[in-house]
């Protein structure tokens, strides 16, 4: 058993994992959030991603050990309390899900990409996302609701810069999040 | 039923686009699917999968995985009741008992690769898998038999000892043919003799898998009181109860099946795979059993859409005018009997009027997985062969393909290739729709400067729809909501296409109609999603319910104003009183006020519909090809489709979208790529090649809608028809791009290379003639 102490969605979580355990069995079996989801376990559908300090992950290639120390966002951290994020805004008015299953992982893979690019533009979200399959829709309303999803932010972030005296919004998230991706993930650059 | 119904010209809430009631849940990870749930107690099942495609039994010896530790049953096909080879209703027509508690579970001989052979529960997975390892078994490995020509030889090992072939109504033994059937009408020499113009081809298609992201998983408590409960992702949880109160031997009632939210199925989530083990394991240890499929094992043992080969042959007179056309169909079952050849031949000649036809049909064993319904099952490689012949005569005579099309265009009254009638179809309208798209307008700029080639493609494609058993339970709330229950599992919004429905005679917003999908014990028997059934049958059930909703409604209000309820009036959403017009009160102002008035307000609908108003659509696509690489581009896709009446129409277009994204996978990629041995050698998502986001450019699509009198909105089917045409469409664009006719799938770049190759060879031969 490896003891973990990380933080998951914000909140501190310490637990003991098997060695062998991966982070989605961690996330799905030992911390109890099923939002990610078992797909292939071999890294080409994407439907387990996960943030993982910063960067995109498919958390069935990671194991539960390493996210000790560190940072992990799951679909069940998009949203606050008082708000969906715009992408889970954007993902229902667009009717961009069918059966759901892949939406998790497409969910979490956008809105890092928003994060680090919030004007990112068609070409440019399609290849952010090919490494998450999804069967029904074909991808066209999912693509739609993530350019729906950037507008709405910078709506957002502007009536906010409106409301607050001085900007709150921090400059470009943490520098780990802008060294990420293409390379970081497999499946992502498959054509 | 014999009802038919007239279109309205408005709807308050058909035709919207709300966001869809269960959305919520499903966009923030909260939506529970089979692999989520996790009951007390509960331990983990592994399967252990036969590594030939061919081979019988010789031993099997599981002591070391019942000694290792954590380890708390395991079962074999000896733990199966006994079943004997003969014919039962499972549901899903008849089929061998034998046959069908092997395909859960071989009992003495392995006829695919990935037959499970015997099964472990522990108290992890990990436990689970690594028990299940040390299950020792011998086999005596046999030739596999692996295409429909190799079954079909003389001397070809027999897959199925027991099985008993139909040829053409004669029996059959020692046959790897299951089936042979005949459609046959009018006179197919004398139609050949009148054509000016006869295109005869052959085509050969590989097996593809419908490719859900969720992979199969079942959970299975099985108690002291022979109670069987099962949670499972299913796309019909009174199919699964049948299924398995057969293959268990159990009466239904003692099997409650609850549908998990499910993660795409296409078909291929209809029969039962794990529910069986997973309830023998739970039986022997009375704790609730999980079972989860791992990727390899969905590729390597569910089932895929059959492969084979499709001759056909199509006679043209000078008019343009179809005259008579022939086709031969030998389909892969798989394993055990009963590929989709018969919904191929209804399919293969809908788009046309054709006065001679005949239609021969297979269905062939072949050592691959038991084949099982994807999207409009055996529609797509009937459209191909078909649309493909079309096109080679459009080109022959010289004939615009839309005009060909429309000039011998089946419409009402016209016979389809099986023999039935069609009712009303929007063929026509279609075709007209299709003519008039920007898309077709629009002129394919063919100049590239990099050598790149492009062509555009046109084809047709149908589904017939089904219709079958729903039924619907609605229960008004004193808030002025209603709680809506069906049995129809939600694969991708048809919760909201369903309480839209009701909305729409209620006069309530469609999010006041709120809907549940229960277990088969909290309500009535309901036929699977599948056939592009659910929003037309079920939603007609919804209707159903809704009015004499309203109806009891009424009494309520007569009884409350104290007037006769035939004096009470419904009009867009007010119930008011004949006799007095001062009586008036909206749905919600009349829900708060039933507490008084006899008793909660429920009332059911049920239907049973022998049809479900075929439906058409018509793809064009324009695709480059990279000459060096084979490698193909999908520039432009529009859909056009008749979908009798689009509920909600971002679900209607989602669907249409969807499926034809696996038409373009089916088409340029994906593919059982089999070694000699019977391994499927690609049953990774990397390697069996499902589109992506880069792949892919929007997809337009155009709705037309032709009311479907048999509904009372006018509802057609939507989601099977959009897999029939794309990948003759795509066929059909790489001809005009590269002047090459491609007759077998996928359009992979090799298979690109070498018909280019056999082009240039051709052409440097024929000057010297």
């Amino acid at each position: 058993m490896v003891h973990v102490k990380t933080t998951i969605n914000g909140q501190p979580a310490e637990f003991l994992v098997p060695a062998y355990l991966s982070l989605l069995d961690t996330i799905r079996e030992v911390v109890g959030l099923t939002g990610a989801k078992e797909g292939c376990l071999d890294g080409n559908c994407g439907a387990c991603t996960v943030i993982l300090n910063g960067r995109i992950v498919d958390s069935c290639l990671v194991l539960g050990a390493e996210a000790n120390g560190g940072e992990i966002t799951t679909v069940e951290g998009l949203a606050t309390p008082d708000a969906l994020h715009p992408l889970q805004q954007a993902f229902l008015e667009e009717a961009a899900l069918q059966c759901g299953i892949c939406t998790p992982g497409f969910l979490v893979s956008a809105a890092a990409l928003l994060k680090r690019e919030p004007k990112a533009n068609e070409q440019r979200i399609r290849h952010w996302l090919a490494g998450n399959l999804c069967r029904c829709t074909g991808y066209d309303k999912i693509v739609r609701a993530v350019i729906k999803a950037e507008d709405m932010s910078s709506q957002l972030s502007k009536s906010k810069a409106k409301v607050a005296a001085k900007p709150t919004a921090k400059s470009s998230a943490s520098p780990k999040a802008s060294s990420v991706r293409s390379s970081g993930r497999s499946g992502s650059g498959r054509k | 039923m014999v009802a038919t119904f007239e279109p309205k010209k408005t709807y308050k809430v058909i035709g919207t686009r709300p966001i869809r009631h269960d959305g919520y849940d499903k966009v923030t990870g909260r939506a529970l699917y089979g692999a989520d749930l996790k009951l007390p107690g509960q331990v983990w099942g592994a399967v252990l999968r036969s590594p030939y495609a061919h081979a019988n039994i010789t031993r099997m010896d599981t002591s070391e995985a019942e000694k290792y530790p954590g380890v708390l049953a395991v079962v074999t096909a000896k733990d199966m009741p006994k079943a004997e080879s003969k014919m039962v209703d499972l549901g899903e027509g008849t089929v061998n008992e034998k046959h069908e508690v092997d395909r859960i579970m071989a009992s003495d001989k392995i006829v695919f690769r990935g037959q499970p052979v015997a099964a472990v529960a522990a108290v992890d997975r990990n436990t689970a898998e690594e028990a299940v390892k040390l299950i020792r078994v011998e086999y005596q490995p046999l030739q596999p038999v692996l295409t429909v020509e190799e079954a079909m030889a003389k001397g070809a090992p027999i897959i199925l000892p027991d099985l008993v072939g139909d040829d053409l109504g004669e029996k059959v033994k020692k046959t790897n043919m299951a089936k042979h059937f005949r459609h046959e009408f009018g006179d197919v020499e004398k139609g050949f003799s009148q054509a000016k113009h006869i295109v005869e081809r052959t085509f050969k298609m590989s097996m593809t898998h419908q490719g859900y992201i969720e992979p199969h998983n079942a959970v299975a408590m099985w108690d002291e009181d022979n109670r069987l409960r099962i949670w499972t992702g299913t796309q019909g949880a009174f199919a699964v109860r049948k299924q398995m109160a057969g293959i268990l031997k159990l009466d239904e009632s003692r099997v409650k099946v609850t549908p998990m939210e499910i993660g795409g199925g296409f078909g291929g989530k209809i029969p039962v795979y794990l529910e069986p083990i997973a309830a023998l394991l739970s039986k022997k240890c009375r704790r609730p059993v999980k079972l989860v499929m791992e990727r390899k094992a969905v590729f390597e043992s569910t089932g895929p859409a059959p492969g084979g080969t499709l001759r056909v042959k199509v006679g043209v007179d000078a008019s343009g005018k179809i005259t008579a056309a022939a086709s031969d169909m030998k389909l892969e079952a798989g394993g055990f009997p009963g590929s989709a050849v018969g919904a191929a031949a209804m399919c293969i000649y809908s788009p046309y009027n054709i006065p001679n036809t005949t239609i021969d049909g297979w269905d062939i064993v072949v050592n691959k997985p038991k084949s099982a319904p994807y999207r409009a099952p055996g529609a797509p490689q009937a459209h191909f062969a078909m649309e493909s012949v079309i096109d080679e005569l459009c080109e022959k005579g010289g004939w615009d393909p839309i005009d060909f099309r429309l000039k011998n265009s089946a419409k009402e009254g016209t016979r389809r290739g099986d023999g039935v009638k069609f009712g009303s179809i929007g063929n026509v309208d279609v075709l007209k729709a299709a003519s008039r798209s920007p898309h077709w307008k629009s002129v394919l700029n063919k100049d590239t400067t990099d050598g790149k080639k492009r062509g555009r493609g046109i084809a047709s494609g149908y589904w017939f729809n089904i219709g079958l058993k729903s039924a619907v339970t609605l229960s008004a709330n004193n808030d002025g909501t209603v709680s809506l229950v069906e049995g129809s599992t939600d694969i991708g919004g048809s919760r909201a296409s369903i309480a839209m429905q009701a909305a729409e005679v209620l006069g309530i917003p469609a999010l006041d109609v709120r809907p549940t999908v229960a277990d088969t014990e909290g309500v009535a028997y309901n036929d699977v999603t599948g056939g592009s059934r659910t929003t037309y049958a079920t939603g007609f059930a919804a209707y159903e319910a809704a009015i004499k909703m309203v109806e009891e409604l009424k009494a309520r209000a007569a009884r409350i104003w104290n007037q006769d309820p035939s004096d009470i009036l419904f009009k867009d959403g007010v119930f008011s009183a004949k006799k007095d017009s001062e009586l008036r009160l909206n749905f919600k102002e009349l829900s708060k006020k039933l507490g008084e008035t006899g008793g909660p307000v429920t009332v059911t609908g049920s239907v049973d519909l022998s049809t479900g108003g075929g439906a058409y659509g018509a793809h064009i696509v324009d695709v480059e090809v990279d000459t060096e690489t084979g490698k193909v581009e999908i520039l432009r896709y529009t859909i056009v489709q008749d979908v009798g009446k689009a509920i909600h129409p971002s679900y209607v277009e989602g669907q249409m979208q969807g499926g034809v994204v696996q038409g373009i996978g089916w088409a340029l990629n994906e593919e059982y790529f089999m070694t000699k041995e019977g391994t499927m050698a690609n049953s990774s998502f990397l390697d069996y090649r499902m589109p992506t986001t880069l792949d892919l450019p929007k997809i337009e699509t155009v709705i037309v809608e032709v009311f479907n009198p048999g509904h009372p909105f006018g509802v057609r089917g939507v989601g099977e028809v959009p897999i029939a045409p794309p990948i003759a469409a795509i066929g059909n664009a790489l001809h005009d791009a590269l002047g090459v006719r491609l007759v077998e799938t996928p359009f992979k770049p090799g298979r690109i290379m070498e018909a280019l190759e056999a082009q240039s060879k051709a052409a440097a031969v024929k000057p010297k003639r």
